[in-house]
């Protein structure tokens, strides 16, 4: 949907006061601040890697790939992601699952992601309409080789299978709510295709 | 002239032209959305989607509007119609139209094939409400298991705008689709056991303005916004059906028929849209090659043509009746007049013949009836001759030498060895001569052979260049009736092999680049009969006179 003019909402920049005009109160809350890191003595340098830092819960780390209900790759291969993707760093083979899984259309046969390509903003986790790939808190990723750094479907189901338990990585997929991590609070409930009756599906096979 | 008002823009009709309301705005360049029209068949105005207001304007001036919208596809104008399709009656009708067909879809969009080129999809965006406000579950019908063996259906995307059950019956005439069931469990469905795998099929897949109907080829491939599309025209026969070829990352993906009333109309045959696997075949020629004593080697594109053209230099001058060169119907006019070209400038003596023209059966026209015979009025027709450009290769041989010498000739003499020096062009990728017709050339000392598969002919070259084939080149094709369309480049050629215009090009030693458009300019006014090629050739082509 296009955006619409009623939608649009202009906003001012509120005009300065005469105090504000003359920047002396700016000024003196600048120097306030100095003065304040001058005088304090407590150190804020964290002993890393002894000392692990805390992390905030929308920390971008590796990526996982989710598995739904049944332990299969939640991703449904859309593409979503590597469309979105600024630095062309996921690579899917899509293949047909109805086969194998009659509730599926489509399922990925390779994803592989390279995460030295990859520059952790969040634009796939973002894009991806069944919450398949997350972004997890783990940072310190190393490698010896470039293959090792490029992350294909069972290394990323694994990182899953790893992260899943640990508080600092909720599972944001809920249906038709978003996670701690999101700001939205609601999906629009329009958007989620209910799943057809088992009856009509077993008819398929 | 008759004068028509759409939103209060005026557009002329020509004389006797026969418009309806959606053809006569897109004259004014004012989209109607519509599902269930198209062009080359029967309306139904099943789908409501092109509701507009129309009214008449009275000799006084003033504008009797009807009090209800109207489908637009089923109204014909005439002078005087006035066209409304931006006032509030139709914004809320085609909103209404398009919440009652997502009612039951499903929406899976990010699965679907068809999403990014969907006209739900697009005329949601434009013409649609944002939210949907059905309550009630979904109902969704399964997907069929089978319905043929290039086209898959998804019966819960379907909108039901009848255009493939139209196609197989109007166009094709073949008749396998149907609707089954009634209101709101009608469906698309095939007879049982009768599939739907005639030769135009895939069409139904592009007619379908929903990923209802999917290519089983293309399936899940490729995203559509990723593929980039160049103009082209299908190489399989000599109806030269006007094509778009989609590709991303030099790999083609598909080919889509593109509308053009001088070559085809809309529709191309499964033939063509699944014909062109051999682009990417691990046995394609990618690199020139040169025999050495009894191997044959891989050498760089200076070295074989500068032992191309020396070879062919040499032999012209000591005896130029022993040379000659096999013009391939696979060539483009630019190619085919670049070799003649360089060949008669060496001497005039140097013959130059049409290659194996490949004729398979008869033509298949459409559409057929319940016995599988044509009908009167031909709607799309199969040709039998299976190359593109017979017409432009003779065209060039007839102005360069007069007359065309058929192969059996040159095989003839070449076989009783009065052939030196044998200049072929294949580019056939299901033919060319056989094994027993290649036999001939054993006793041509120099065999050159510009190809873009092994054949039998360049297992028996001392030089092998390696072409390209039609995705690879640019340059023109004239199809049966004489139109000259223009086929652009898509794709790189693998590895080493070039595309042919840029071998002949660098072979007749000419400096710079080969650029077909400008090219065109020479051949145009060199050769009478090509002198209707300008040098931006129109998106449908033009016919040579």
């Amino acid at each position: 949907m296009p955006i619409q003019e009623k939608e649009v909402a202009w906003i001012e920049e509120p005009e300065l006061n005469f105090w504000e005009q003359t920047f002396l109160p700016a000024v003196a809350g600048g120097l306030k601040v100095a003065v304040k890191h001058t005088v304090e003595q407590h150190s804020v340098t964290q002993q890393y890697p002894e000392e692990k830092p805390d992390l905030p819960l929308n920390y971008r780390g590796v990526h996982r790939l989710n598995r739904d209900e049944q332990g299969r790759v939640r991703c449904v291969a859309c593409m979503m992601c590597a469309t979105a993707c600024p630095a062309h760093c996921i690579s899917i083979v899509a293949e047909d699952a109805s086969k194998d899984w009659p509730d599926r259309d489509k399922r990925p046969q390779s994803f592989v992601l390279d995460e030295l390509r990859c520059i952790f903003c969040g634009m796939c986790e973002e894009a991806c309409p069944c919450d398949a790939i997350e972004l997890t808190s783990i940072y310190d990723l190393t490698g010896q080789t470039r293959e090792q750094m490029t992350f294909d479907k069972e290394k990323l189901l694994s990182i899953y299978d790893q992260t899943k338990d640990n508080p600092r990585d909720p599972i944001r997929t809920h249906r038709g709510r978003l996670g701690c991590a999101s700001e939205l609070e609601r999906q629009p409930l329009s958007a989620t295709a209910p799943k057809p009756p088992d009856a009509l599906r077993a008819k398929k096979s | 002239m008759a004068t028509v008002t759409v939103n209060g823009k005026e557009v002329s009709l020509g004389e006797g032209e026969r418009l309806n309301c959606i053809q006569a705005a897109k004259r004014a360049e004012i989209e109607v959305p519509h599902y269930c029209w198209h062009p080359a068949m029967s309306v139904v105005a099943s789908c409501r989607m092109c509701l507009v207001e129309v009214g008449d304007k009275k000799p006084d001036g003033s504008v009797a509007m009807q009090p209800k919208v109207v489908p637009g596809c089923q109204t014909p104008v005439k002078d005087g119609t006035v066209i409304v399709t931006n006032s509030a009656k139709v914004k809320q009708a085609q909103a209404a139209t398009l919440e009652y067909l997502l009612l039951n879809h499903p929406l899976d969009c990010p699965t679907c094939d068809q999403a990014g080129e969907c006209f739900l999809q697009d005329y949601t965006f434009k013409f649609g409400h944002m939210q949907s406000r059905l309550m009630e579950p979904k109902e969704l019908k399964p997907d069929k298991d089978y319905i043929g063996d290039q086209i898959t259906l998804f019966t819960d995307r379907c909108v039901m705008c009848t255009r493939c059950v139209r196609f197989t019956r109007e166009i094709s005439g073949t008749g396998e689709l149907q609707v089954i069931n009634r209101g709101s469990h009608e469906e698309i469905d095939i007879f049982p056991g009768m599939p739907i795998n005639n030769k135009l099929a895939g069409n139904v897949v592009d007619i379908c303005p929903v990923g209802a109907l999917c290519s089983k080829d293309f399936l899940y491939k490729q995203r559509v916004w990723w593929l980039k599309s160049a103009d082209s025209v299908c190489p399989d026969c000599s109806t030269g059906c006007s094509i778009k070829v989609d590709q991303n990352n030099e790999t083609v993906y598909r080919l889509k028929p593109r509308e053009n009333p001088q070559a085809q109309g809309h529709f191309m045959c499964d033939d063509g849209r699944f014909g062109w696997k051999y682009i990417h075949s691990d046995q394609r020629l990618k690199q020139p090659e040169m025999s050495q004593g009894d191997r044959r080697v891989a050498v760089d594109w200076d070295t074989a043509l500068t032992a191309t053209r020396n070879a062919l230099k040499d032999a012209a001058t000591k005896n130029p009746k022993a040379v000659a060169a096999v013009f391939s119907p696979w060539m483009t006019v630019e190619e085919a007049y670049l070799l003649a070209k360089h060949l008669k400038s060496l001497s005039s003596d140097v013959r130059l013949a049409l290659g194996p023209v490949r004729v398979e059966g008869q033509d298949d026209h459409y559409p057929k009836d319940v016995r599988g015979n044509a009908q009167e009025k031909i709607k799309f027709t199969i040709r039998a001759e299976k190359c593109p450009n017979r017409r432009g290769v003779e065209l060039v041989l007839q102005h360069f030498q007069g007359s065309i010498i058929n192969i059996g000739d040159i095989l003839g003499d070449a076989a009783e060895g009065r052939i030196d020096t044998l200049y072929f062009v294949g580019g056939d990728p299901r033919g060319g001569l056989d094994e027993s017709r290649a036999v001939a050339l054993a006793k041509v000392k120099t065999l050159v052979v510009q190809d873009i598969l092994p054949s039998p002919v360049s297992a028996r070259a001392h030089i092998v260049l390696a072409g390209g084939s039609f995705a690879e080149r640019d340059g023109t094709f004239v199809n049966h009736a004489g139109l000259a369309q223009g086929i652009k480049r898509s794709i790189r050629s693998p590895e080493e092999a070039r595309p042919d215009g840029r071998i002949l090009w660098d072979l007749s030693g000419r400096k710079g680049l080969f650029n077909a458009t400008v090219f065109r300019h020479e051949i145009a006014r060199e050769i009478p009969a090509l002198a209707a090629l300008t040098a931006e050739l129109s998106c449908s082509g033009v016919l040579l006179k």
